[in-house]
């Protein structure tokens, strides 16, 4: 199977050890995983803040960059419901018909992080020991967006010692929403408020998330705090090794 | 032709969306009954919803019993005049806002009455029909107890079922002692808090009106396009009154609350209910097809309303919002309109569905901010009982306003060029490679303890609450480029 990580321009800019970590779960599972250079962007800033024509040639890019490859995998769930269900809108509304065709058959072929684990994979124990207690947020776009479910839960659940605690009112949304979180800034800071309350209560020591962007809202506003709660992807979690730890 | 200046729907001179919220946000109290007000009857909602085994079917059901009626819109309400007529009733039609108001006024002068009572009724809050009527003498009297209250209070909803929900029940004791002596029985000495005691208070308000009133004014939830019949759901019975005992009937309702038959009324009855208010079964369901000899109304008028309605049906994405059945399931879920509350939208039509309803009826450049004022997370579109999908709305409607602006100015905004060079950088690996570099060295210089905290210029309000992380020395393309691509060339 060719297996290209899709790892988004945010992750790759701000959080590059969410990639090396995804590569490393793929790896220690017995796949090859390339990271074609020409990559960039899947247009959701873009998209959701109502530039799309803008938008259409990161569509179009996208397409052509993962053409060929059995399965494209990418550690964002907004960014992959993002790819899923609006590129094929986008192209429709205002690419050509090879554009189309493109998307068409990329699309079926990408695959958030989790789902490819556990749905493509059928893996739920990839061999991760990690040592503290943590809770998960499912994010918009994983919990009602691309339906995750249980997923992040099964894998978390066989890493090793690892600590899993609920967490308060966990499926509201943060108050991040990209450009929202600039242009509503301060409805954003009240949702905020109540989410680092939530993780704090919880207990936690790591906050674990299918989506970076999430986290980095939530990891800013536990900052603020001087929290010393720990925000990671949920891949990195899934990468530390058996006796390894942090 | 109406343009959205006779619609009504906004308040004129509202501020925007994110002006409005941040002074909404300030007031804690408000965020403390919003919190604990929609948080009861989200869970009411889900407890009743996951009653039924066939809810998800029930939703798709009334989706496309909406999408067919709304396909043959003008099929069906020309039977709906048809039966009305047929039945002893008189249907008008209104345009806007303006002509609706004129019709609703007229008829009641043509009575010689100068007070009339009111049903609560979102179509005749969206075309201000109350201050019409008082421009022309002629009082209306809401006798809803939460339209009461704000009727009192000079106020405004700020909810489509509970207007009153930013009161608090202290607040509404004062109010009612305080106002409810300039007309009808005022409130007793000594009324106390408690829900009990401010509903009798209310009820011996009113009885007087209900009593007397020659002419009532109502909204309806549905009518049934084959036998025209008009319904309407209600809680507290006040409805029921209005209907039944004054001689003059006038209904006010928008013309995407037409259903074809009674089986298609039937899946609707069971989705509103558990999706308003939380409950199995409202308790008044009134149904009445025009006249009936010595019983009710002797006179029954329908004013069917348009007001941006076909203007919404010609938008292939966003005619989904006039499924909406009014229900406010997506206000009780929504995790901004439970921090801001109802009145930052500016409009009759708060919440998720407003910012996707009163942009399309007044235009998206008289209501530019509200579809911007959601994060797309997606509860109301889990919550909505006719599957709305508000998000892609919402999307859809920020794509208008952005094309809008487009057409409107000469020179682009600030967020545009920005839109407009991100566009550039990202779509193309060399540029997004550099921009990486700069972004790492700008953002360690900027860097305090191992994170960036307050920003200028438009960042300054998302770096008042939030530290911003450094970025890596490195981005993963270089430690790729680095590390892994041997095979691969160097750009």
């Amino acid at each position: 199977m060719r297996v290209a990580l899709f790892l988004t321009c945010f992750n790759d800019t701000m959080f590059p050890d969410t990639g090396r970590a995804v590569v490393t779960v793929l790896e220690r599972l017995g796949h090859t995983v390339d990271f074609p250079l020409e990559q960039t962007c899947c247009g959701q800033m873009h998209y959701n803040t109502g530039y799309r024509p803008e938008a259409v040639p990161l569509v179009d890019r996208f397409a052509r960059t993962f053409d060929g490859y059995d399965a494209v995998v990418t550690p964002s769930a907004s960014c992959a419901g993002m790819i899923r269900d609006q590129h094929p809108v986008l192209a429709r509304d205002h690419g050509s018909a090879a554009l189309q065709r493109q998307v068409a058959e990329v699309v079926p072929r990408v695959h958030e992080f989790t789902e490819f684990l556990v749905d493509v994979l059928d893996v739920t124990d990839v061999g991760a020991r990690f040592p503290h207690r943590v809770a998960y947020h499912p994010t918009c776009h994983s919990l009602r967006g691309l339906r995750l479910g249980d997923r992040p839960h099964r894998l978390l659940r066989a890493v090793k010692d690892i600590e899993l605690v609920d967490l308060p009112t966990a499926d509201a949304c943060c108050g991040f929403g990209g450009t929202f979180a600039v242009k509503n800034a301060e409805t954003s800071s009240a949702m905020l408020a109540d989410k680092t309350r939530g993780v704090l209560d919880s207990g936690a020591e790591v906050l674990c998330a299918a989506d970076n962007s999430c986290l980095m809202h939530i990891g800013g506003g536990l900052s603020r705090k001087d929290s010393t709660v720990r925000t990671m992807h949920l891949a990195e979690i899934l990468a530390q090794d058996e006796g390894a730890g942090r | 032709m109406s343009t959205p200046g006779d619609r009504g729907v906004v308040w004129l001179g509202s501020p925007s969306f994110p002006d409005a919220a941040r002074e909404a946000l300030k007031d804690t109290q408000l965020r403390a009954n919003l919190a604990r007000a929609t948080s009861t009857i989200r869970d009411k909602r889900l407890a009743v919803a996951s009653e039924l085994d066939d809810w998800e079917e029930l939703r798709t059901s009334a989706a496309a019993i909406k999408r067919r009626t709304a396909r043959h819109l003008d099929h069906y309400l020309v039977q709906l005049e048809e039966s009305v007529t047929a039945a002893g009733g008189t249907v008008h039609w209104a345009s806007d806002a303006a002509e609706a108001n004129r019709i609703v006024t007229d008829l009641v002068r043509a009575t010689g009455e100068r007070e009339v009572v009111k049903i609560k009724s979102m179509a005749t809050q969206e075309i201000g029909l109350n201050e019409h009527l008082a421009d022309a003498g002629i009082t209306a009297y809401e006798t809803d107890l939460a339209e009461l209250i704000v009727q009192l209070g000079d106020d405004r909803p700020s909810h489509i079922l509970v207007p009153a929900i930013h009161k608090n029940r202290t607040e509404i004791r004062d109010l009612f002692a305080a106002e409810m002596g300039h007309w009808g029985e005022p409130a007793p000495d000594g009324l106390g808090d408690e829900p009990a005691e401010l509903a009798e208070a209310a009820r011996r308000h009113l009885r007087q009106k209900f009593l007397t009133a020659k002419v009532a004014v109502s909204g309806a939830n549905f009518a049934v396009a084959d036998s025209g019949t008009v319904v309407v759901v209600e809680s507290e019975g006040n409805g029921r009154m209005c209907l039944t005992l004054p001689q003059t009937l006038i209904t006010v309702m928008g013309i995407e609350k037409v259903v074809p038959t009674w089986s298609d009324l039937e899946v609707f009855l069971q989705l509103l209910p558990r999706s308003s208010t939380g409950e199995r079964m409202n308790p008044y369901t009134s149904t009445w097809t025009g006249t009936t000899d010595g019983d009710g109304p002797s006179a029954f008028h329908l004013v069917l309303l348009d007001n941006g309605r076909t203007d919404t049906l010609a938008d292939t994405v966003g005619r989904q919002a006039l499924a909406c059945i009014r229900c406010s399931a997506c206000l009780n879920v929504c995790p901004v309109f439970e921090r801001t509350g109802g009145h930052a939208y500016g409009s009759v039509y708060p919440g998720p569905i407003g910012a996707v309803l009163t942009p399309q009826l007044v235009g998206v450049e008289n209501a530019a901010s509200l579809p911007f004022a959601s994060t797309l997370c997606g509860a109301c579109y889990d919550a909505c009982p006719v599957k709305i999908d508000i998000p892609e709305v919402l999307a859809h409607l920020r794509a208008e306003v952005v094309e809008a602006e487009r057409a409107d100015r000469r020179a682009p905004t600030p967020e545009a060029l920005a839109m407009k060079a991100a566009a550039t950088v990202l779509d193309s690996p060399a540029l997004l490679g550099a921009a990486q570099k700069a972004a790492s060295l700008g953002g360690r210089a900027l860097a305090r303890r191992g994170r960036i905290g307050r920003l200028p210029g438009p960042l300054r309000g998302w770096s008042d609450t939030r530290d911003t992380p450094v970025p890596p020395a490195e981005s993963f393309r270089t430690w790729w480029r680095k590390n892994r691509s041997q095979n691969e060339g160097e750009r």
